[in-house]
């Protein structure tokens, strides 16, 4: 039925056509604000980015200071807790609270950078595959293939280990790994867009490709890239937790919250604390991203389906 | 005691911007043997009155009554169990897409069957003979290889007979037809409309034919009930309605569709101008008043419905014109 | 179709071949392995004698031709540190990660296809909405911290299973829940997701309309298509299972190919890397493969096509 699909540009009730219009801003904001997911992983993530980038606001320790005498404190609902070290410390008698902050600028960085680097390349190659089409998306999406044939986490390891693990190292080779979903999106947003009526007119008044691309096919397929990117950096540090708890990824004795769990992991029979932590400022972190890039793809959707 | 009885149905659908009046107090009943064609353009609510005949409404739309009966089964009180054991069995549904209404993953042969079986006691092989014996009546040729069929390897002609013959599976005693040649090629749609027909009168059933084509309600149906923006603006047999159209909106769907032996050659077709109204929030008075060059304040109050002749109804404070020319 | 499976067949051993060229000259071009494995300790005459011993000093070209003409008969070379056949190596340790990979696999599809089909057929209720929280948590849950999470309530706490090792079926529990948990959100969506689609479809209404009861209409009409692109999905999740049992294996101490390709990396012993980076992805191609026929045989408009 037409009629059920009424849309705000339509009379609202009776003959009278009385269009409602909002800005895209207010519209977004409204949606937003009305999106449980939503709001929960930015508080989330709003949450997190505060306490790392604001560290020594929130602690004097210094998350480097060794003190052996200090070591495996547990954290102050326990026993032998103090409000000292509220998290305790771990194995070398570091401040666990002040690892966990600073080890969340580790995450919340490797994140951006690996998406900032994989986001470029997929877009191109998706951008490039569904404006040309032809071969070019032929030779484009066997190149998607080949990528998605290669196990992710061994090929980072087996590189870590070749050019020398460090921080820069799993940047790099994340980014180069986790561009794949980026190039499918882009892939089938810009065949979409590619044969739209204004792309025609833009090609039809004489406008070079790359005009096209940057001012009618970017802006046109921003948001689901947008979604992709949030996904993304959360796998990114999924993994570099997983590289840097196999020893491969993030080098002592820099605080990232998957070398936190590999370095307790000796000592969590007794002292279970020195991985359940680091593990939910993981597990929150993630969830908090997901939840964003989840709730932006139901905002940002052309059309509420309800 | 007609087979079907309807009176004053009422279907709301809330939505984002409001509640929707899709359906707005439809009466109308149907005797065996009858063909009632519900005409009237997409909007008009006539799809989701054939829905709500058989309780198949979207989830979110209610659906009001004062009374609803089938065979003197109230509907409306009827469970969902009871609709299901009638559905399939007494009264049957054709939709509008052949191409998308059969399930792709399993054979002609399946799907019939399984609306045989699911009423009817029947062994497999009893209920494979009845589906041949209907692909043949249904005019499909060689029958028995068609069961092992899918979907996708028929034309839309020939699914719109699997259709059919779905339906007449538990010989039913209504069937409900939605625009059930609208898909198809202008020159299949005769031959189903025609086979509709021919299996009605064979059958004895009640059928019920929605559709937006005039040219098959004149061919087809004995009764016609013609809606406009969810409410029945006139109804009565087809030679009353046809022959005196008296709603202002009947009058000018008539001049704009060509009817054999009305319009002349050569003579340019009528438009109505304007736009249905929305149906979120209330409307009071007549839906048409804003297209209708007649319109006065008396429209913008309620309407009664007047009688103008054995069964033939109208809702509009108007007296009746001839139709011009 | 079979111009379809020839076509299919031909992408797929083509991207064999560039992923062996990748594997080949990632190993290659890190440095000189000849130093390597001669040790720091080693005489020029020493490092000159193992890079003879093990062909370093042809050609690239005519050291890929023959590393690409021995993995196709499954012989990857010898391993640099077990002095082993890698072939041999190899065969020991697949059969466990394939069996935790399958159990994972079955785990995950169990738990995923049915939560996922009653979100969809309960839409909006509160069922949904737990389904739809548990997959967003789920995902955020790092695999290894999972797995010794599980370690600390089930093995250490409650004693119910043991810790690590593979000796009997009861060591594969906790390994298959943590390398299954990864799988069952996308999973339990994409089924959620195939079933609200088809649900809304017009042949579930005629379904309806023949008076059929919902379980038949939800399980025969429904669920049926609504699993096809699952079956895709969960050929390519088998395969990253295979490549992500590397961490579980850590976690588990599970001497399957995860662990030795995790050991090989530590010593360089670039043989075995090599050959589980080629194994691993050749699989994946494989399952891929066997998705697209398993997908024609579901769907019979594709088998046609």
């Amino acid at each position: 039925m037409s009629t059920t699909s009424a849309s705000a540009s339509a009379p609202a009730a009776g003959f009278d056509p009385v269009p409602v219009r909002r800005s895209p801003l207010a519209r977004f904001t409204k949606r937003a604000t009305r999106h449980p997911g939503f709001m929960a992983g930015a508080v989330l993530l709003a949450v997190i980015l505060v306490l790392s980038i604001g560290a020594p606001l929130f602690t004097a320790h210094d998350p480097y200071a060794q003190d052996i005498s200090r070591r495996l404190i547990p954290p102050v609902w326990h026993d032998k807790g103090s409000w000292e070290h509220w998290l305790g410390t771990d194995k070398l008698g570091r401040d666990y609270f002040a690892r966990l902050l600073y080890g969340g600028r580790i995450s919340l960085m490797i994140g951006a950078a690996t998406v900032l680097l994989s986001g470029i390349i997929g877009t191109a190659l998706g951008v490039a595959a569904g404006f040309f089409g032809g071969r070019v998306d032929m030779v484009i999406g066997y190149i998607i293939n080949v990528r998605l044939a290669l196990p992710v986490v061994l090929v980072a390891l087996a590189v870590a280990a070749l050019v020398g693990t460090s921080l820069n190292t799993v940047i790099v080779v994340l980014g180069l790994l986790l561009w794949d979903r980026f190039a499918v999106v882009a892939r089938s947003t810009t065949q979409q867009i590619a044969h739209a009526d204004f792309v025609g007119a833009a090609r039809a008044i004489g406008c070079s490709t790359r005009l096209i691309v940057f001012s009618e096919v970017l802006p046109n397929i921003l948001n689901p890239l947008i979604v992709v990117a949030t996904l993304e950096m959360a796998h990114a540090i999924l993994l570099e937790a997983a590289l840097s708890f196999l020893g491969l990824g993030v080098q002592p004795p820099l605080p990232s919250w998957g070398l936190m769990i590999s370095e307790g992991k000796q000592y969590m029979f007794f002292s279970p604390w020195v991985i359940t932590i680091p593990g939910v400022a993981l597990v929150a972190l993630v969830l908090g991203i997901n939840l964003l890039g989840d709730g932006l793809r139901d905002v940002t959707a052309p059309d509420n389906r309800s | 005691m007609p087979l079907l009885d309807v009176d004053h149905l009422t279907i709301e659908i809330p939505t984002e911007a409001g509640l929707l009046h899709a359906v707005n107090g439809v009466s109308f009943t149907l005797e065996r043997g009858e063909t009632l064609a519900i005409v009237g353009e997409s909007g008009s609510g006539k799809s989701l009155t054939s829905l709500a005949l058989m309780d198949l409404l979207p989830s979110r739309a209610v659906r009001k009554a004062r009374s609803m009966r089938f065979d003197g089964i109230d509907l409306m009180a009827a469970g969902r169990r009871e609709m299901e054991d009638l559905r399939g069995d007494r009264m049957a549904m054709i939709f509008q897409e052949p191409m998308t209404s059969l399930n792709p993953a399993y054979t002609v042969g399946d799907q019939l069957t399984e609306a045989l079986r699911r009423h009817r006691p029947v062994s497999r092989a009893e209920a494979r003979d009845r589906a041949v014996h209907l692909l043949e009546r249904v005019g499909i040729t060689a029958a028995a290889s068609r069961l092992g069929q899918y979907p996708h390897q028929l034309s839309g002609g020939l699914r719109q007979r699997v259709m059919i013959a779905m339906g007449l599976m538990c010989e039913p005693d209504l069937i409900i037809a939605d625009e059930p040649t609208t898909a198809l090629d202008v020159t299949i749609q005769a031959q189903i409309l025609m086979l509709l027909r021919d299996i009605q009168r064979e059958f004895g059933m009640g059928l019920i034919l929605v559709t937006h084509d005039l040219g098959v309600v004149a061919r087809v149906a004995t009764k016609v009930a013609v809606m406009y923006a969810g409410r029945l603006i006139e109804t009565g047999p087809v030679e009353a309605v046809f022959g005196a159209p008296s709603h202002p909106y009947t009058q000018g769907l008539l001049r704009a569709i060509p009817v054999p032996g009305r319009t002349r050659p050569g003579e340019p077709l009528g438009t109505i101008p304007g736009q249905v109204p929305n149906l979120i929030g209330p409307l009071a008075g007549c839906a048409f008043r804003n297209r209708c060059d007649r319109a006065t304040e008396a429209c913008a109050a309620a309407i009664p419905e007047r009688d103008l002749g054995p069964g033939h109804r109208m809702a509009c404070v108007l007296d009746p014109v001839a139709v011009p020319a | 179709m079979l111009a379809f499976l020839l076509r299919r067949l031909a992408v797929a051993l083509s991207v064999v071949l560039t992923v062996s060229v990748i594997a080949f000259l990632l190993l290659h071009l890190s440095g000189d392995l000849a130093t390597d494995l001669a040790g720091p300790e080693a005489s020029p005459e020493q490092v000159a004698r193992v890079r003879v011993e093990y062909g370093l000093d042809q050609p690239l070209m005519v050291q890929y031709g023959q590393w690409l003409a021995g993995a196709a008969r499954f012989d990857f070379g010898r391993s640099f540190y077990f002095r082993e056949s890698v072939a041999s190596l190899l065969g020991d340790r697949i059969p466990i990660t394939l069996k935790l990979g399958a159990i994972a696999l079955g785990l995950a599809l169990a738990v995923a296809i049915p939560l996922g089909a009653l979100a969809a057929v309960k839409r909006g209720s509160w069922f949904d909405r737990a389904a739809l929280a548990f997959c967003a948590l789920g995902q955020a849950v790092p695999t290894f911290w999972l797995g010794l999470t599980l370690i600390i309530i089930f093995a250490v706490n409650l004693r119910w299973l043991p810790v690590s090792g593979n000796a009997t079926w009861s060591h594969y529990v906790l390994p298959s829940v943590a390398l299954g948990w990864y799988a069952i959100p996308a999973v339990m969506r994409l089924t959620r997701n195939g079933m609200l689609d088809v649900m809304a479809s017009d042949y579930i209404r005629t379904a309806r309309a023949k008076g059929l009861r919902p379980h038949t209409v939800i399980f025969k009409h429904a669920l049926r298509n609504a699993v096809v692109p699952v079956v895709a999905l969960a050929a390519v999740q088998f395969g990253f299972m295979l490549g992500g049992s590397i961490v579980v294996e850590a976690v588990f101490s599970l001497q399957g190919l995860g662990q030795l390709a995790w050991e090989a990396i530590a010593r360089k012993d670039f043989p075995v890397v090599q050959a589980i980076v080629m194994l691993l992805a050749t699989i994946y191609i494989l399952l891929t493969f066997l998705a697209d026929l398993l997908n024609a045989w579901l769907d019979p408009r594709i088998r046609v096509a």
